[in-house]
């Protein structure tokens, strides 16, 4: 079953004038996870955010965008609001700039928790303590009385799997999550992304510019170039069998770096 | 020749009525000779990056020195045009109000060059960088990623430094970019033979870019080795992180 269809998106950024993303379809089935592949200015974070119906008023978009048989067009602010976060569930790049910065992170937790569940604050309390300790985030209380500044970014990420474990969404959008983080923390962050769909079964869409990061994880990618989807196939099938140039560039992008490092730790065993 | 004699670093933490410290740097000694490419590997909040500041000279150590042919770079006129940085963050290393041309410039106006000489060599480091004249008129916001950070670089070897500190230069580019760029700092490294400090988490582009590595944790450096012998580390730190590399 499709839990999101998106058919014919064009957005049209007025200023400018020009189209940013052009005739995108995809369709995301019940528990899958879909990568989203491109460079940065290819269009994947605007395609994200007009699921999320997140973009500026400057980008004009047409196309249907159908969540579990309801057009996104048609509803209402209001009534969007209380989808995302509770059924469309995001996760942002930068943890430090996703966060209220004016408040500890527990304000803006309970603050969420308390929209879309009514929870009082020691319920919230008491789930936030049991997602946070499932991601390997110890001293849930001292951390709820933190700043986002205090934090470092794979924490930041984590409070946000955290929180998306206690919302439960249906659809799960990451935009590079793991980008701003060093490799240790990356390791980390995609561990919890793959056990977070094992748990929660929900679909997602994850979205990297680094073809390698996705492997573990997605079912099926598109390769998306100047706003448009140039190539799309199942994980194992893209790896092995590139259709495009552009792909293959993509695909051997940190070759020579990757070759290089394999050579010198051969070394030593040979 | 860079010596970094025995820094200590730390920070005041804790508001506006509390004092508390927090050591960033403890007893770091490295040197750095002539024409090498260094290393220095560690996660975020690791101190390397305060490190690369220190060297620079833009903040003080709390105690040691590091010495740039046997002269301390406190000194505004040891470093002056002989040692420079390029930054991770490319959207904030260029003034907003300049075009790429200015911004090459202004270091060259402080070397007392002629308005001729300085455009020429402008075009020189243009094509060096691989970008093309008419790049000249640019604003940053008209830069994609790859392209600012080309301009920075030409910006960073235009006073030929004997070397330059690339903190964490290639981590927000896309991977397609890194490489090129990477290959860029090559190619540059033979054309004017200097010193690279090569701050990042990536051990991979590390391995391929560096002769000798440093790896940091915690404000300490835990281990040194030669690239070569890789393979050969000791310490515990090293060897998760070599993991985690190879894992990818």
């Amino acid at each position: 079953m499709n839990i999101l269809e998106v058919n014919h998106l064009n957005i049209h950024d007025i200023h400018i004038g020009e189209p940013i993303v052009k005739d995108i379809s995809f369709d995301l089935q019940q528990g899958q996870c879909l990568a989203i592949v491109g460079e940065s200015g290819s269009g994947k974070s605007v395609t994200c955010r007009s699921i999320m119906k997140l973009n500026p008023s400057s980008l004009q978009q047409s196309g249907s965008i159908v969540f579990q048989g309801i057009d996104l067009n048609t509803l209402t602010d209001q009534q969007m609001r209380k989808r995302r976060g509770k059924q469309i569930g995001m996760i942002m790049q930068n943890g430090m700039s996703a966060f209220d910065p004016s408040c500890v992170i527990g304000t803006h937790l309970r603050e969420t928790l308390g929209q879309h569940y009514g929870w009082n604050r020691s319920k919230i309390d008491e789930r936030m303590h049991i997602a946070m300790h499932s991601v390997m985030l110890n001293h849930p209380d001292r951390l709820m009385n933190r700043y986002p500044h205090e934090l470092s970014g794979g924490m930041l990420q984590r409070i946000m799997i955290a929180l998306t474990l206690v919302l439960e969404p249906d659809i799960l959008i990451a935009d590079e999550p793991t980008t701003a983080l060093d490799m240790l923390s990356q390791q980390e962050v995609m561990a919890q992304f793959i056990r977070l769909r094992h748990t929660l079964g929900c679909s997602m869409i994850f979205i990297s510019h680094d073809l390698g990061a996705v492997r573990h994880i997605a079912d099926h990618i598109l390769i998306m170039k100047d706003g448009k989807v140039i190539e799309r196939g199942e994980t194992e099938q893209l790896f092995t069998a590139p259709r495009q140039e552009y792909t293959r560039d993509l695909l051997s992008a940190r070759f020579a770096l990757d070759n290089h490092f394999r050579q010198l730790m051969e070394r030593k065993e040979g | 020749m860079l010596q970094v004699q025995n820094i200590e670093k730390s920070y005041r933490t804790g508001g506006l009525w509390k004092k508390q410290s927090q050591q960033v740097l403890r007893s770091v000694s490295f040197t750095c000779k002539e024409g090498e490419c260094l290393g220095i590997i560690g996660e975020s909040g690791s101190g390397k990056s305060t490190l690369g500041r220190l060297i620079l000279g833009i903040d003080q150590p709390d105690q040691g020195a590091i010495l740039f042919y046997g002269q301390s770079v406190e000194q505004r006129k040891v470093r002056r045009g002989m040692i420079s940085a390029v930054f991770q963050d490319y959207t904030s290393s260029i003034n907003p109000f300049y075009t790429v041309e200015q911004a090459i410039r202004e270091p060259l106006e402080q070397e007392g060059q002629s308005r001729m000489e300085q455009s020429r060599r402008i075009d020189e480091l243009l094509e060096q960088v691989g970008l093309s004249l008419d790049y000249r008129s640019k604003y940053p916001h008209e830069l994609s990623g790859g392209e600012a950070q080309r301009v920075c670089i030409a910006r960073a070897v235009s006073t030929r430094p004997r070397y330059l500190v690339l903190d964490e230069a290639i981590s927000s580019l896309d991977v397609r970019i890194q490489v090129q760029v990477l290959h860029l700092l090559q190619e540059l490294k033979s054309v004017y033979g200097m010193g690279y400090i090569f701050i990042t988490h990536d051990i991979q582009a590390a391995a391929y870019m560096c002769e000798r590595m440093i790896i940091f944790q915690k404000g300490q450096i835990v281990e040194t080795i030669d690239t070569a012998r890789l393979s050969d580390v000791q310490s515990d730190y090293g060897r998760t992180l070599l993991s985690a590399a190879i894992a990818r």
